[in-house]
C-alpha cells in the first residue's frame, strides 16, 4: 500500500470515524447535562427567543462599533484567514471534485491563480496571527498547547496545498498524500481542541441570544 | 518595671477549603454553562471590553482568565474528556494556593457588568461564569472579609446586610413618612403592590423610601411595605453565597405572597433586580405568583397608562445605566420613557444603554476595601464620559451606582450632581 492509497483509504476512514465520534461525544457531553429550567417569566415569547438566538448567530459575527478601535485589527486579521480558507476550500477545483464525489453537489470553481493567491494570503494571515499570539500579553496569558497545536494543524493543509499547486518540491503523488494526511490530522484533532468552534460557535451564540432575548436584553 | 503586653496575635484566616470549592464550582453546571466553558477560542477580545484591563493594561484582568479555575475544574471533573484531562494531567487539580491567587480576580476586579459577554464572538456569558465561580470561592471561604463577606454573612443570618430588624424598619418608615409628610403603608393585610428597599437607601439615601411611597400613593392602588421581607439588596448574590441568596429572596417572596401582591417592586438597585427578576424563581421552583418590576419599569408603565402624570422639568441632564438593569436586565428603555415624560434635555453618554461602562462599584466591588484603586480606575472612564456629556446632573436608577458616583465625584472634587431618577419623579408628580 502506498502512502497515497493509505491516505485515501484507511487513513481517511479512520479520520472520519474519529471526527464524527469525537464531535458526537463532546457535543453529547455538553448538551445532555441536566438542564436548569429557567422559571422566571420571560419578557418575550418562545418564537421571539428562538429568533433572538438565530439573530445572535449573525450579529456576533462582527463586534459592536464601539469596540472597533480596540479589537478591529485582530478581528480583521482573523477574518482574512477565515475568508481565505473558505475561498480555498470551496473555490478550488480539486476540493469541489471531492465534495461532488462524496455529496453529489458541485459548483463552478475559481481560477487556479485566485485560489493560489488566497492560499498565500491565508498562510500569511496565519503567520501574523501566530506572531500576535506570541507577543500580545493577553493572548500569551490565555494561550495553551491547544492553541499552538491547532495552529500547526491548520497551517499544514494550507502549506501542503500551496506546494501541491506548484508541484516543485516533490512528486504530485507524494505531495497529494501529504496534503490529504494533513487534512486527516485536522479532522482527528478537531473534536478535541479549539477547532471544535466550527460547531460550538453556532450553539454558543444561539444559546446566548436565546437567553438574553428571554430577558429582553441586547444580544 | 513597666510590663508591656504584647499586641494580640491576629489569627491567620483558615486555608481555603479546596473540596468545598470544587463542589461549589460544578454543582450547577448545565448545558449553557458547559457550552460556555468549552467554547473559548482564546481571542482575548473580552479584555478589551473590561474596564479593569482597559485602565490598567494588566492581562490578569482578562475576563475569561478570571474563571480559569472553574474551567479547569470542569474539564477535570465533568467535561466530556474529563478522563483524559485527569489521567494525562492536562488540567491541574485545585489547590489552596491557586484559589487564594485567584481571589482578587474573581472578586476585586469584576463588576459582573457583562460588557465582556457583549463582545464575545463565541457567545460566552462570562459574567454568568464569574457568578458561578464565586459560588465555589465563597464555599472555600474566600469571599473578601472586609466588607463583602462580612456583610453577606450578616445578611444571611438576619435578612438584612446591616442587621436591620423588622421593628427598626417599621419605625424607620414611620419616621421617614413623618419627616417627608408622606403617608406610609406598612404591613397591611392586603396589598396589590409591595415595594422593597436597598440597604444602601436605608443607610445613605432614606429619601428614596419617601419617594417610593409618594409615587405609589399617586398611582392609587393598594400597596404596602412588608417588614417581614423588605431588604432586597442581596449582597449574598455578589459574594457567591447561594444559600444566603435564596434565603433573602424566599423571605421577600413569602412576604409578598402573604398579602396577595400582584406586583413586587425592586428598588433602585441593580443586582437585587437580577436576583428577584431572573434568578429567584429558580430557587422557588416555579414562576413567581406576581410580577417583578424594577421601580423605573413600574413608573414608565404607569406614565404610559396615565396612572402617573409628571410636570416638565427644565433641566439638562445625563443618565447612567446600571448594568444589571440595562445590559443584563432588559430594562434599558424604561428610564428613557421617564426622562422624556419629564421633558429632561437628555445628553446621552457615549456607549449609553446596552454597551455602557460600569460605574466601577458593581458586583460587590464597592464593598471590598482593598479594591479602591481598581474601583477608582474604572470610575475614571465614567467620569470622563459624564464630563464630556456637558450635563451638570447625572441621574441613575441604582443606589449602588449612585453611591459609587457620589464617592468618586467627591474624591475627584467634582461639581456634577448625582441624582436619583426615582426622587426626580417623586418631586415632580403632577397633582
Amino acid at each position: 500500500m502506498t502512502l497515497l492509497s493509505f491516505a485515501r483509504g484507511p487513513g481517511m476512514q479512520l479520520a472520519t470515524l474519529i471526527l464524527i465520534a469525537g464531535m458526537f461525544w463532546r457535543l453529547s457531553g455538553i448538551l445532555l447535562l441536566r438542564r436548569r429550567v429557567a422559571h422566571a417569566a420571560a419578557r418575550n415569547p418562545f418564537a421571539a427567543r428562538l429568533l433572538g438566538g438565530g439573530v445572535a448567530i449573525f450579529t456576533r459575527t462582527i463586534p459592536r462599533r464601539t469596540f472597533w478601535p480596540r479589537v478591529g485589527a485582530g478581528v480583521a486579521l482573523s477574518y482574512v484567514f477565515h475568508v481565505g480558507l473558505f475561498i480555498v476550500l470551496f473555490g478550488g477545483a480539486p476540493h469541489i471534485l471531492v465534495i461532488h464525489e462524496i455529496f453529489g453537489v458541485a459548483w463552478p470553481d475559481l481560477p487556479k491563480g485566485v485560489v493560489v493567491v488566497a492560499s498565500g494570503i491565508t498562510l500569511a494571515a496565519l503567520i501574523l496571527l501566530l506572531v500576535r499570539r506570541l507577543t500580545h500579553p493577553v493572548l500569551r496569558l490565555l494561550s495553551t498547547p491547544d492553541d499552538y497545536i491547532s495552529w500547526v494543524i491548520v497551517v499544514l493543509p494550507v502549506a501542503t496545498g500551496i506546494l501541491l499547486s506548484g508541484e516543485t518540491v516533490a512528486s504530485y503523488g507524494t505531495l497529494l498524500a501529504l496534503h490529504i494526511l494533513s487534512i486527516e490530522a485536522l479532522m482527528i484533532w478537531l473534536p478535541f481542541g479549539k477547532l471544535m468552534h466550527v460547531s460550538l460557535v453556532f450553539a454558543g451564540r444561539f444559546m446566548l441570544g436565546y437567553n438574553f432575548s428571554r430577558k429582553g436584553a441586547a444580544t | 518595671m513597666n510590663v508591656i503586653s504584647p499586641p494580640p496575635v491576629k489569627e491567620a484566616p483558615p486555608p481555603p477549603d479546596v473540596a468545598k470549592a470544587l463542589r461549589g464550582f460544578i454543582a450547577d453546571v448545565g448545558p449553557t454553562v458547559a457550552l460556555s466553558l468549552e467554547s473559548c477560542v482564546h481571542c482575548g477580545q473580552c479584555a478589551e471590553a473590561c474596564q479593569f484591563y482597559v485602565q490598567t493594561g494588566d492581562p490578569r484582568y482578562t475576563p475569561i482568565h478570571k474563571i480559569e479555575l472553574f474551567k479547569q475544574t470542569y474539564n477535570r471533573e465533568m467535561g466530556p474528556f474529563s478522563f483524559a484531562y485527569k489521567f494525562l494531567g492536562l488540567a491541574p487539580a485545585l489547590t489552596a494556593e491557586t484559589l487564594t491567587e485567584w481571589q482578587d480576580l474573581v472578586y476585586d476586579s469584576c463588576n459582573m457588568c457583562g460588557r465582556c459577554s457583549l463582545i464575545c464572538p463565541m457567545g460566552i456569558d462570562i459574567a454568568d461564569l464569574v457568578e458561578q465561580t464565586r459560588h465555589g470561592m465563597y464555599e472555600a471561604g474566600l469571599a473578601p472579609a472586609d466588607f463583602l463577606g462580612a456583610i453577606a454573612e450578616k445578611e444571611h443570618l438576619t435578612g438584612s446586610p446591616f442587621g436591620l430588624t423588622s421593628e427598626k424598619f417599621r419605625d424607620l418608615l414611620h419616621e421617614i413618612g413623618a419627616a417627608h409628610n408622606v403617608e406610609m403603608h406598612v404591613d397591611e393585610a392586603k396589598a396589590e403592590i409591595v415595594p422593597t428597599v436597598s440597604s444602601i437607601d436605608v443607610k445613605t439615601y432614606p429619601g428614596s423610601m419617601a419617594a417610593i411611597a409618594k409615587i405609589l400613593n399617586h398611582i392609587g392602588q393598594p400597596w404596602s411595605f412588608r417588614t417581614d421581607g423588605f431588604d432586597a439588596d442581596n449582597v449574598s448574590l455578589t459574594a457567591g453565597d447561594r444559600a444566603g441568596q435564596e434565603t433573602i429572596s424566599r423571605g421577600i417572596i413569602n412576604a409578598a405572597i402573604s398579602c396577595g401582591a400582584r406586583i413586587l417592586v425592586m428598588p433602585e438597585c441593580g443586582h437585587s433586580f437580577t436576583e428577584m427578576r431572573w434568578e429567584a424563581a429558580n430557587a422557588h421552583g416555579q414562576d413567581l405568583p406576581f410580577r417583578v418590576l424594577q421601580i423605573t419599569e413600574l413608573v414608565a408603565e404607569s406614565i404610559q397608562s396615565g396612572k402617573i402624570r409628571v410636570n416638565k422639568v427644565k433641566q439638562a441632564a445625563t443618565y447612567h445605566d446600571a448594568c444589571q438593569l440595562s445590559r443584563r436586565g432588559g430594562a434599558t428603555a424604561a428610564p428613557r420613557v421617564i426622562l422624556a415624560a419629564l421633558g429632561v434635555d437628555l445628553h446621552e453618554l457615549e456607549d449609553a444603554g446596552d454597551a455602557n461602562w460600569c460605574c466601577g462599584g458593581g458586583g460587590g466591588v464597592a464593598l471590598i476595601k482593598r479594591a479602591q484603586p481598581l474601583r477608582d480606575a474604572a470610575f475614571a472612564i465614567k467620569k470622563k464620559q459624564i464630563e464630556a456629556s456637558g450635563a451638570a446632573i447625572v441621574y441613575t436608577s441604582c443606589s449602588g451606582c449612585r453611591q459609587t458616583l457620589d464617592h468618586g465625584g467627591k474624591a475627584a472634587g467634582w461639581s456634577t450632581t448625582v441624582g436619583s431618577l426615582l426622587e426626580l419623579v417623586a418631586d415632580n408628580l403632577a397633582l
